[in-house]
């Protein structure tokens, strides 16, 4: 008999098994295309294992990788989950500042700031994207990692800001440059030319990060952020409206067709903007977890936890992206904080964790996994960084790609016991989960928390004591008669994105909509296929979602009644949202959030102005 | 137009080793037993870029990695001559991006378009649609064993996760990819998109400035 090598061995018996199992499955009346509807199957031809995520990254040939089909071992649970560090401001820039594009300095915007005179900047921050060394798994299991990241590491530096009270709200004017230091030589992934967006400020939109305003190597760009709520200067002049804060945002890299790549090389970060209500101490307003400094856990219980999967070169040990994969790129390992698999040691009491899913393309639902299986409950507070009528107790939140959900656990009660955070949605490659959720203990534990730390007080509010009715700021009303209702359908032709039966117009195309400023629109996305999902975001206004598939929005379960800034577009889903557009001008996009899609031209640009268009069908 | 057409060629052919990975804190710790080093570059060779021998409308024989891709900045898309739907206005599109690029193409910018049925498609039938597309030279009409082509198709991502999607080869139609190969720097696109923009997006890709010596006439063997 001819050597097979054991893992050849043990291949050959997964396929005998696979087939083995098809055939019943087909004896039993399903068909291999209803079996593939259904995700129990693989391109591959593979049985979907109903245990754990078999998370293994998909090649471009859309199957497992032959000869390599994994990342190299790692050992989890072994170094501790680092807390992003902190942004200065810095006294002044140099060149200072200017309303129209400093041109002449090197500075690559070409669209004045429209509201700097207004919005004077009080506070200034710089940064560089430039190239770092990091370690994402202990250094005798992973090569160190050659990253791009906001001055040099991943995620980068973590920006705490406040919106000016409401009676100043100029108090909150920020202005942060950013300084392309990156190298030449990519080192076989990404492209160093680069925009960043702050997803998802109510941001002038020459500021927004738009995927076209892109800077080149040597070249910097000024970004205005007002940190104003919305309706400024149009429904609540002077002021803003308070339902309109927004509380946890984060900022990377939107370069057109070459999102996927540098993010995924690590251009992103994380901005926090607190007020009077939610103010970061939890002796004040709203009384969520301090923030304390951020880093000391004796003080610090408002922790940013950002999620990615990542896959590394079995032969180097170095971070690998799959550069001709147009479905989705799914990652074997997962991140926390720049770590594989981290753990983090907490004191019995309240904590307020906020979770972002940098992607690429893959979707998570995450419980909280406790002792013998067991789960513990939490509340949710937010969707998108937007704070709920009032927290919802709930076992799981699920978030794809750049959503974010902020949440309180309770470890009050929980001394000296471990818990995971554990992902259990089903997903097998880049078009989007299966839909299976899979039972406690059966996902991919991602971060391990170990209740051993000190006793400390807590001042928190507990939310199972909130009395009911609203407790943060309510939504706004979405009664206002819309200017128009426009139908955005998402599909695929000839293995190419479209939107409406359309491909991406380049940067140079006219608008393919119009936004009248100050004036409401209701839209309708589509997804008529049973294949993909689709995170659609929406740059600078959030919306209130109507309807999903004919019916209200659910507050159960799964919330979706909350502001948001994506919605995650299921399988044949039809959802109709209302937005407002109001006090700034600018160009525009509205993309899929899965970034490889993106970078596949899921994307349309629009614009807002003063006239608006009639289109129906952009 | 860009800066592709008007700026005089510049290149970095055989420039300093690309992105050689820093290994010294690893062959400290005995990674080196673990992991090889070998750089981005070489990777990328190894994952998408099997050196296989295909044949060009005209009946040359080409390495696909040797002969076609090293050292050049490329531009990729799948087809077949008898195809009725997408193939032929995305070849008349790229008729007109072989315009707007002008002499760069087959100087140190290459176009290749691989077949996806080539059983059919022998090189005097590629021959023909060259010529009746009135093709210049610079641009490629490859065919080879099926196997080969098969293995192409998918080492370039021209494939749908669905199985059954994956059968209708019109699915593999719409997109083009490019690259630049020494630069590692590589991208997608519609082939539908305006050739201006396409250029555009083509010129993301060019040797940089700071990078290049001129060089006269690129990469072209």
């Amino acid at each position: 008999m001819a050597y097979i090598s054991k893992r050849n061995r043990k291949k050959e018996k997964d396929k005998q098994t696979a087939a083995n199992n098809r055939r019943e499955l087909i004896a039993a009346g399903f068909k291999r295309r209803d079996l593939l509807k259904m995700g129990l199957l693989t391109s591959a031809g593979m049985l979907i294992p109903k245990k754990g995520l078999s998370a293994h990254p998909l090649n471009t040939r859309g199957s497992f990788d032959d000869d390599q089909p994994n990342s190299p071992p790692t050992t989890p649970f072994q170094e501790l989950m680092p807390r992003l560090p902190v942004l200065a401001p810095v006294a002044s820039l140099t060149p200072a500042p200017t309303a129209a594009p400093n041109t002449a300095a090197g500075e690559a915007r070409t669209v004045a700031h429209q509201a700097f005179a207004q919005f004077p900047p009080q506070r200034f921050y710089e940064m560089s994207q430039q190239a770092g060394l990091v370690n994402m798994a202990l250094p005798n299991e992973l090569p160190a990692q050659t990253i791009w990241g906001f001055n040099g590491i991943t995620p980068g530096p973590l920006i705490v800001e406040r919106y000016g009270n409401l009676g100043s709200p100029q108090n909150g004017s920020v202005l942060l440059r950013l300084r392309n230091n990156l190298p030449a030589n990519n080192g076989g992934f990404g492209l160093p030319s680069v925009t960043t967006h702050l997803h998802n400020g109510h941001t002038p939109l020459e500021s927004d990060g738009f995927p076209c305003f892109f800077m080149e190597r040597g070249q910097f760009y000024d970004h205005h952020y007002p940190n104003v709520y919305a309706g400024i200067n149009s429904t609540h002049p002077g002021t803003g409206d308070i339902k309109e804060a927004m509380h946890s945002l984060w900022y990377h890299d939107h370069r057109i067709d070459h999102t996927a790549e540098n993010t995924y090389k690590g251009l992103a970060g994380t901005y926090i903007l607190f007020n009077e209500f939610d103010t970061g101490n939890e002796n004040t307003g709203f009384r969520l977890p301090s923030f304390g400094d951020g880093q000391n856990p004796l003080t610090s219980f408002d922790i940013y936890m950002v999620f990615n999967d990542k896959v590394f070169d079995n032969q180097t040990g170095l971070l690998k992206f799959d550069l001709f994969n147009t479905d989705g790129i799914l990652g074997d390992k997962f991140l926390v904080n720049g770590k594989i698999n981290p753990v983090l040691h907490v004191s019995p009491r309240r904590y307020r964790f906020r979770w972002l899913n940098t992607g690429p393309s893959r979707f998570y639902q995450l419980f909280v996994l406790g002792p013998n299986n067991s789960t513990k409950s939490f509340w949710q507070i937010s969707t998108d960084g937007n704070l709920l009528e009032r927290p919802v107790q709930v076992n799981s939140s699920r978030f794809s790609v750049a959503e974010r959900v902020d949440v309180i656990v309770d470890f009050t009660n929980d001394a000296g016991k471990t818990f995971f955070l554990e992902n259990r949605l089903e997903q097998q490659d880049g078009r989007g989960p299966t839909g299976d959720v899979l039972g406690a203990g059966q996902g991919d534990k991602i971060l391990k928390i170990v209740v051993d730390g000190p006793v400390v007080p807590d001042n928190s509010v507990n939310p199972a004591t909130i009395p009911a009715g609203t407790y943060f700021y309510g939504f706004p009303n979405t009664n206002d008669a819309p200017r128009i209702t426009r139908t955005f359908r998402f599909e695929r032709g000839n293995g190419q994105w479209q939107v409406n039966g359309r491909l991406v117009g380049g940067c140079e195309d006219a608008p393919r909509f119009r936004i009248k400023r100050n004036t409401v629109e209701k839209w309708v996305f589509q997804n008529n296929s049973g294949g993909w999902q689709h995170p659609i975001h929406m740059h600078f206004e959030e919306f209130q979602t109507l309807s999903v598939n004919g019916n209200p929005p659910s507050s159960t379960g799964l919330i979706t009644r909350g502001r948001k800034d994506v919605f995650r577009l299921e399988h044949n889903m039809e959802t109709t949202v209302y937005f407002r557009f109001r006090d700034f001008v600018g160009r525009i996009p509205l993309h899929c959030h899965n970034v490889v899609h993106e970078d596949h031209a899921m994307m349309v640009l629009g614009q807002i102005d003063d006239v608006g268009d009639n289109r129906t069908q952009p | 137009m860009t800066d592709l057409k008007r700026r005089s060629l510049v290149a970095a052919l055989g420039a300093a080793p690309l992105a050689v990975p820093l290994l010294t804190h690893a062959q400290e710790l005995g990674l080196n037993n673990k992991f090889k080093q070998i750089s981005s570059r070489e990777r990328i060779r190894q994952r998408y870029f099997p050196n296989l021998v295909l044949t060009d409308q005209n009946g040359r024989k080409l390495k696909f990695y040797d002969d076609l891709v090293k050292d050049k900045i490329v531009i990729f898309n799948m087809f077949y001559a008898q195809c009725e739907g997408i193939c032929t206005p995305i070849t008349r599109n790229l008729v007109r991006l072989q315009k707007v690029l002008g002499d760069r193409v087959g100087k140190d910018i290459f176009m290749y378009s691989f077949t996806l049925k080539p059983k059919e498609d022998t090189p005097a039938a590629l021959k023909h649609y060259a010529h009746m597309h009135k093709v210049k030279p610079g641009w490629l009409f490859l065919t080879g064993s099926p196997d080969d082509m098969e293995t192409l198709r998918r080492k370039l991502g021209y494939v749908d996760p669905d199985p059954e999607v994956d059968k209708d080869r019109s699915n593999h139609i719409g997109v083009l990819k490019y690259g630049n190969e020494p630069l590692e720097r590589w991208g997608g696109c519609p082939g539908m998109q305006s050739p201006d923009w396409i250029a555009k997006t083509l010129s993301w890709v060019d040797w940089p400035k700071d990078m290049a010596k001129a060089k006269g006439n690129g990469g072209a063997k």
